[in-house]
């Protein structure tokens, strides 16, 4: 048998089982864990198709940034897992026949069309190795598109900081510009006292009684 | 080899699973965010395989994108969660009819 296709069934057959365990697990931080499994397969299946650079950056920026942050907000909120999956198994028919009736849809429409014996063709893309190859037509004719999703990373960013970002008033905080430019005699008032008179005659009484 | 309709079978597959799950998490916020997720991976590997089998690389440029975009949706769509359960107090979707006239 050929190891492709060994590969093959092993990296999908992990894919589907655990997206199935993502939209069935009990425990949400279990059904993330299962995500990040799931698009490490997905890499795997990637690479299987020659596609270095962006196996890589799913597992890097995927698996690495977005499910750590999915984890990271499913374990800060305290969630009543009973209550939401109330009424879990009663939409299990309907779900069942609209996912049917789309895989059914999606695979007639896809895989019966006329590229069903299609093989990849020998392009020169083996020899300079894909990210190059990604690299030169992203730089080059994608160079507007590539800023533009910049900018939409940079709105991103500061969307979530700024539906996230709360002052606090309770909170005790220092403004060290204030404290820089603070001067002694803010701080420090000499009072002019006159000198007690009757204090130099207070030994003196003491003496006389002893 | 494996061809290229099986490839196209494990997007739809994955496609059809995250639908369910949307289906069967309609409350749970979380779980909903991370079918969407699914959904992206199903297109993204169809854009790859055929980007492979027809020796275009575009269709991978276009992967590229769109996971950029999806980075930037699930953080959003996280930290209105957040916002969200701070002031809410749940993630329900039921209890989440403030708009409701």
């Amino acid at each position: 048998m050929d190891p492709v296709v060994t590969l093959f069934a092993v990296f999908s057959a992990s894919t589907l089982v655990s997206a199935l365990r993502v939209i069935t697990a009990r425990n949400p931080v279990h059904a993330v864990l299962y995500l990040v499994l799931c698009f490490f397969s997905a890499a795997c299946l990637w690479l299987l198709l020659q596609a270095e650079f962006l196996a890589i950056a799913l597992v890097l920026v995927y698996v690495g940034a977005v499910m750590v942050l999915f984890l990271f907000v499913v374990m800060m909120l305290d969630i009543h897992i009973d209550r939401l999956r109330s009424g879990f198994w009663r939409h299990l028919p309907l779900a069942t026949l609209v996912g049917v009736a789309i895989a059914l849809q999606l695979w007639l429409v896809l895989a019966n069309g006329h590229w069903q014996f299609l093989t990849p063709p020998a392009t020169d893309i083996a020899k300079i190795g894909n990210t190059k190859a990604l690299g030169e037509l992203t730089f080059t004719e994608y160079l507007l598109p590539l800023q533009i999703a910049g900018t939409i990373l940079l709105v991103a960013i500061v969307a979530a900081i700024a539906l996230t970002l709360r002052r606090r008033t309770d909170s005790l905080h220092q403004r060290p510009s204030e404290q820089v430019r603070v001067r002694a005699r803010d701080r420090l008032t000499l009072v002019h006292m006159p000198a007690a008179t009757r204090a130099s005659a207070a030994p003196e009484a003491q003496a006389k009684e002893t | 080899m494996v061809s290229l309709s099986w490839y196209l079978f494990v997007g739809a597959v994955l496609f059809a699973i995250s639908v369910i799950g949307i289906f069967l998490n309609r409350k749970n916020l979380i779980v909903l965010l991370m079918a969407i997720e699914l959904m992206l991976l199903a297109v993204n590997t169809n854009f790859v395989a055929f980007s492979h089998f027809l020796g275009d690389l575009h269709g991978q440029v276009f992967v590229f994108f769109i996971l950029t975009v999806a980075a930037a949706e699930s953080a959003i769509g996280l930290a209105i969660l957040v916002a969200l359960f701070r002031n809410m107090n749940t993630i329900n979707v039921d209890e989440l009819d403030a708009l409701k006239g």
